[in-house]
């Protein structure tokens, strides 16, 4: 039996104290770390418990924007009056998210830090080959099953695709991640493969995410987040966007523009290109789409994973389109 | 241990709503409720791997990570040493056992039997298993057991340029007419093929049991669709007489086919038991599922349908090919709906298996008539695009007015009911007839129709009913409920017969040591059940009717009566002149504790070879065409499918089937059966496939994150109607087979929806999104 210490963290500073030891892991709701041990992945030496921490839980919401506490549980945060009025997206990004026994279960902290689906990585002892759990032996995923893999940010050591929902609408709308003494902006903690599949969070050991900031906006009171999946509920993104929108006082020029995708990315994706193409100018339907193509400037598909490339504008423009609908 | 003994509750035998007319709950047509609902809901339930057992010990399985070729070298030195370990199972050390008899009753070859491979065939096959006082230091171990391999080519699926053409299946061959001739000069022909993926059972409860040995007796915990058939395999594999196994599967979470033979994790349990003298728990894993037993078989079928300008049918090709396994035979039989749906004067079906690197494929909800009717209802859908009528106008016009094949007048078949039931509860007249004319915003919307049927498969059965000295009645069977309702309608037949209401009777299932059963597959276990006990409680009650006529301790000996009338647990006299008792006031006074009667509906003259052949494999099992008539269960499918032009996802938003399983045992218990399946098939067209890694010949979305079932979300109000009539040439009582029916034709029904939407045609199931975007 792996046998691994256990220890409960009695504060925020011991916590972070005891993740810096040699192979720690924290558990917060445990619905990605306890499955990903089954698996043989996750092979934790110490685990340390800081869902008793006091005071992390919280959600606050004023003008300036909200902030949320790592341990608040997602079917809460989905659930909240001021989220849904002021950060339709985040609501909606939550409450479509796994199953409603995950989400009453499950921390945005550990949501962030969910790990991708790639089958290859999920089961070490059929495939040695992965070089998101042990570096440099190679991309078992390259040539394989790749139907739900990234088309947007692979590199040629991992196509692995993001499967959060959350964090999609975190970066549309520039959220900042509270990992104690620092912060860092969400899109920058959230790392591109590269030659370091491995490495996908910008966070030290010994630094644990205590809190998300997301800054009020016109654009984050008028979002929405579109999901588009197979099975009506409980499965994650082929495509989704995050999209929130601010028209001129014509309520028909676009102001300001946040467009971010999930399920088709290696992260939580930012489609600035599209912002761009679409600020400045007024809501038509086929300027939308046309836009909503430069979403996928310089996809790559790995066969299988092909349609995501037709699909993701699309869910782009219907979410552009429907934000506009409401004016 | 525990008795597993269910009674209904006090209030669920009043009368139901409307619908169930003048029939009382608790008699043989009634609604009652499920008697093991609040046992399963409350957790009461104890299913087969929670039995806590004295001195358990736990045991992981160790498997393939290669598909094809042979283990070199099995190295255990580490899992031996690991803590807890108590016994490392792989071929060298493994009991010799031998080979059992098969499902068929085909005598076995007298070689020896060994669960744990040598010769690899499949990824997945279990190669080792070790045993541990805990299942965490047991799972531990087993990733330490090192495996080298000498590696083969494997031939991954049908589509695997290795496979070839495989081997024809002659006895599925059905041909009459000059079918090639007619179609070729047909004046409309259409030829298409149709495929059907890997598909799983995905039961809620996963595999598994708990064997334990005391002396030569064995008992297993398993979940069971057939205790008498596991039970000999168990007996055959060790060479003990089969009454020195006990199989005890009084709840089973499900079941689909996958849960009616003892599979090799079996064996290795109980040779570990044997081995340790201690009790063996082994839990199959959810991934181990996908491989330690086979699902649906993958498919792929061309069907060419000729006909006249008018959509008549003239002749039917057929072709049909499923995969095996590279040592094992399943046949999928893909004719089976093709050859008795519509009329032809010419039709020829013929068959092969293809040998993949697969476990052997299984037994899934309605295997064979399933992917069948995918094929032939699609087909038949686009002959009616072709010739320009409407899909249920065009199957009226082919209806099959006796069994095309057999040539014999059907039992009964109220298909045409069930199209006309159908067409009016879904609306159909309001359907307009071209592809992508009807709409809603960005929804295409799509009404489909499809046909399915399933034969009535008929066995004997045996029960014993008992009366006892307080009045209440037991029914005992070694048959099983695995959520069908048996539990239920076991005892509405012994209140109707006896006479008791429904609350007084105590069914007693799942426990060989009660009287024998065949297997609950195939739809019939209702059907033979029902008969069996109504035959054992006539003859209680004649016992009993006797006792109160001519015992000169009862009060109504002195009446002379030759019977009397036995209702609401009293006993009067016919015309109510005599005394009136109750049934254990008649017991108490003629000083009897208990009567009890064995009934069963084999032949007269059966011998005991015969009955244990019965009860133990499928050879006894009644043809549906044998004498005079051909028996099936029929349905009509009516779907509504919304499909996102943009984003190829479809939504089934509307479903209406109409279907004839006969008489209903109980009404609301059929619904939920026939809606299960419809549910299973919507999961079926929509969602669910095997994905297999080419390189590697193993499924990877082998868990149910990965490998989609349907969710309640995708599942519309489904409505169903029930068109049947009693049968009596199908069953004692009058039903027809109920589990099956309701998935057969679901698929096809989604996919010409589809194309009525879309205007597309898929012909490979399951239908995603990237196939319509
Ligand atoms: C079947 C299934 C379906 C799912 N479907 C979806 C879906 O559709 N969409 C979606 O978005 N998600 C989905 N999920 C993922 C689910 O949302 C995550 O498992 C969950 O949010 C993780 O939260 P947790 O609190 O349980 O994390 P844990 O399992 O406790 O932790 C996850 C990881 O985060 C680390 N961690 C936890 N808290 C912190 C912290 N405060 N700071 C730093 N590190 C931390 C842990 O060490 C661990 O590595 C699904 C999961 C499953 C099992
Ligand atoms: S895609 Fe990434 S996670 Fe998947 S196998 Fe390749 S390296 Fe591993």
């Amino acid at each position: 039996m792996r046998d691994f210490s256990y220890l409960r963290a009695g504060s925020v500073d011991a916590a972070r104290e005891a993740a810096a030891l040699p192979g720690a892991m924290l558990l917060a709701g445990g619905t990605t770390l306890v499955d990903l041990a089954k698996c043989g992945v996750a092979e934790p030496e110490t685990v340390v418990d800081i869902t008793h921490l006091k005071g992390l839980d919280t959600i606050a919401v004023d003008d300036r924007g909200a902030t949320i506490g790592a341990l608040a549980r997602m079917s809460r945060v989905a659930d909240h009056a001021d989220i849904k009025s002021r950060f339709p997206a985040v609501s909606e990004a939550l409450w479509q998210a796994a199953s409603a026994q995950l989400r009453n279960m499950a921390t945005i902290g550990g949501n962030l830090m969910q790990r991708t689906r790639c089958p290859y990585f999920r089961d070490p002892a059929n495939f040695p080959a992965c070089n998101k759990r042990s570096p440099g032996s190679g991309c078992s995923a390259i040539g394989g099953v790749t139907r739900g893999h990234a088309v947007l940010g692979t590199s040629e050591a991992c196509i692995a695709t993001y499967p959060g929902d959350l964090a999609v609408a975190l970066v549309a709308f520039d959220a900042i991640l509270h990992l104690g003494d620092r912060q860092v902006a969400v899109d920058d903690f959230f790392l591109p493969p590269g030659s370091t599949p491995e490495r996908e969070h910008a966070i030290e050991p010994g630094e644990m995410i205590t809190a998300i900031g997301i800054p009020a906006s016109a654009a984050a009171r008028r979002s929405t987040y579109l999901k588009v999946r197979d099975r009506q509920s409980y499965e994650f993104a082929a495509a989704s966007a995050a999209v929130g929108i601010e028209f001129e006082a014509d309520g028909r020029t676009i102001r300001d523009l946040r467009v971010a995708l999930g399920g088709v990315a290696t992260k939580p994706w930012r489609a600035r290109a599209v912002e761009e193409a679409l600020k400045g100018k007024v809501l038509e339907p086929e300027v939308v789409r046309q836009a909503s193509l430069l979403a996928v400037e310089g996809a790559v598909d790995h066969g299988a994973n092909h349609y995501k490339i037709e699909l993701a504008p699309r869910v782009v423009a219907r979410a552009i389109l429907k934000m506009g609908e409401t004016a | 241990m525990t008795v597993h003994e269910l009674r209904t509750r006090p209030g669920d035998a009043k009368r139901g709503d409307a619908s169930d007319g003048a029939v009382l709950a608790d008699q043989v047509g009634g609604r009652l409720s499920r008697v093991d609902g609040p046992a399963k809901i409350t957790g009461a339930a104890k299913y087969a791997v929670e039995q806590q057992l004295e001195g358990l010990t736990y045991a992981v399985l160790v498997e393939s990570t290669i598909a094809a070729g042979r283990v070199q070298s099995i190295d255990t030195a580490a899992a031996e040493a690991a803590p807890g370990v108590l016994l490392v199972l792989t071929p060298d050390n493994f009991l010799p056992l031998r080979t059992a008899t098969d499902w068929l009753g085909t005598p076995p070859p007298a070689v020896a039997y060994c669960p744990l491979a040598r010769s690899i065939t499949f990824s997945g096959q279990h190669i080792a298993a070790v045993v541990a006082e805990s299942f965490e230091q047991a799972v531990a171990a087993a990733a330490l057991v090192k495996i080298a391999y000498d590696e083969a080519p494997a031939i991954v699926d049908l589509s695997d340029p290795k496979a070839g053409d495989g081997i024809a299946v002659d006895a599925m061959t059905k041909e009459w007419g000059e079918a090639e001739t007619a179609f070729a000069s047909a004046p409309v022909r259409i030829c298409n093929a149709y495929n059907t993926p890997r598909e799983y059972q995905a039961p809620m409860e996963p595999h598994g049991l708990i064997a334990k040995w005391q002396d030569d007796q064995l008992t297993v915990w398993e979940p069971s669709q057939w205790l008498d058939g596991m039970a000999r395999t168990y007996a055959e594999w060790f060479g003990v007489p089969f009454e020195n196994v006990r199989l005890v599967s009084p709840y089973i979470g499900g079941g689909f086919g996958s849960k009616a033979f003892a599979y090799g994790y079996g064996a290795v349990a109980a040779v570990a038991a044997k081995m340790l003298g201690r009790p063996v728990k082994l839990a199959v894993s959810r991934p181990q599922t996908f491989t330690a037993y086979g699902g649906r078989a993958a498919t792929r079928q061309t069907v060419a349908l000729g006909a006249n300008a008018e959509g008549q049918i003239q002749s039917i090709v057929h072709r049909g090919v499923n995969e095996t396994s590279v040592d094992g035979m399943w046949v999928e039989p893909l004719g089976s709906v093709t050859s008795v749906m519509y009329a032809t004067p010419n039709f020829s079906s013929r068959q092969n298996v293809v040998r993949v690197n697969t476990v052997v494929p299984g037994a899934l909800r309605a295997p064979g008539e399933n992917p069948s009717a995918f094929g032939i209802e699609s087909a038949i859908d686009e002959l009616a695009y072709e010739v320009g009528i409407d899909p249920l106008e065009i199957r009226l016009r082919n209806y099959a007015e006796q069994d095309p094949h057999a040539k014999k007048p059907w039992s009964t078949r109220q298909l045409r009911e069930a199209f006309a039931a159908g067409a009016e509860a879904f609306g159909w007249s309001k359907r307009t007839p071209q592809p992508r004319s009807m709409r809603d915003g960005n929804q295409l919307i799509g009404w489909g129709v499809a046909a399915g049927t399933y034969p009535v498969r008929r066995a004997y059965g045996e029960a014993v009913v008992r009366i006892l000295a307080d009045g209440s009645v037991e029914v005992e069977s070694s048959s099983i409920d695995m959520g069908q309702g048996t539990y239920t309608i076991l005892a509405q037949t012994a209140a109707e017969v006896l006479g008791v209401p429904a609350e007084n009777v105590i069914v007693k299932l799942g426990d060989s040591r009660y009287a024998r059963a065949g297997v609950t597959g195939g739809s019939r276990l209702a059907g033979v059940m029902t008969g069996a006990v109504h035959k054992a409680a006539s003859a209680a009650l004649d016992q009993l009717v006797g006792l109160a006529i001519s015992d000169p301790a009862s009060p109504f000996h002195t009446l002379q009566a030759n019977t009397l009338v036995v209702a609401n647990g009293r006993i009067s006299s016919p015309r109510g002149n005599g005394p009136e008792v109750s049934i254990a006031e008649l017991l108490s006074s003629v000083g009897r504790q208990h009567i009890e009667a064995k009934g069963d509906t084999m032949p007269a003259n059966s011998t005991v070879e015969d009955r244990y052949k019965n009860y133990t494999t499928i050879a006894m099992a009644l043809p549906h065409t044998e004498g005079d008539y051909s028996r099936h269960s029929w349905c009509a499918h009516f779907i509504e499918v919304r499909v996102d032009e943009d984003f190829g996802t479809v939504r089934v938003s509307r479903v209406v089937s109409a279907l004839d399983s006969g008489r209903l045992y109980n009404p609301k218990l059929a619904e939920s059966q026939w809606k299960g399946g419809i549910i299973m098939g919507i999961g079926q067209a929509l969602l669910e496939e095997g994905i297999v890694d080419r390189r590697h010949g193993r499924i990877v979305n082998n868990n149910l994150a990965d490998y989609l079932i349907a969710t309640n979300a995708d599942i519309p109000d489904i409505e169903v109607i029930s068109v049947g009539i009693p049968d009596p040439h199908s069953s004692v009582l009058g039903g027809k087979g109920v589990g099956e029916l309701g998935i057969v034709g679901v698929a096809p029904a989604i996919a010409n929806a589809v194309f009525h939407a879309t205007g597309k045609r898929v012909r490979d199931l399951p239908i995603t999104l990237e196939k319509l975007i």
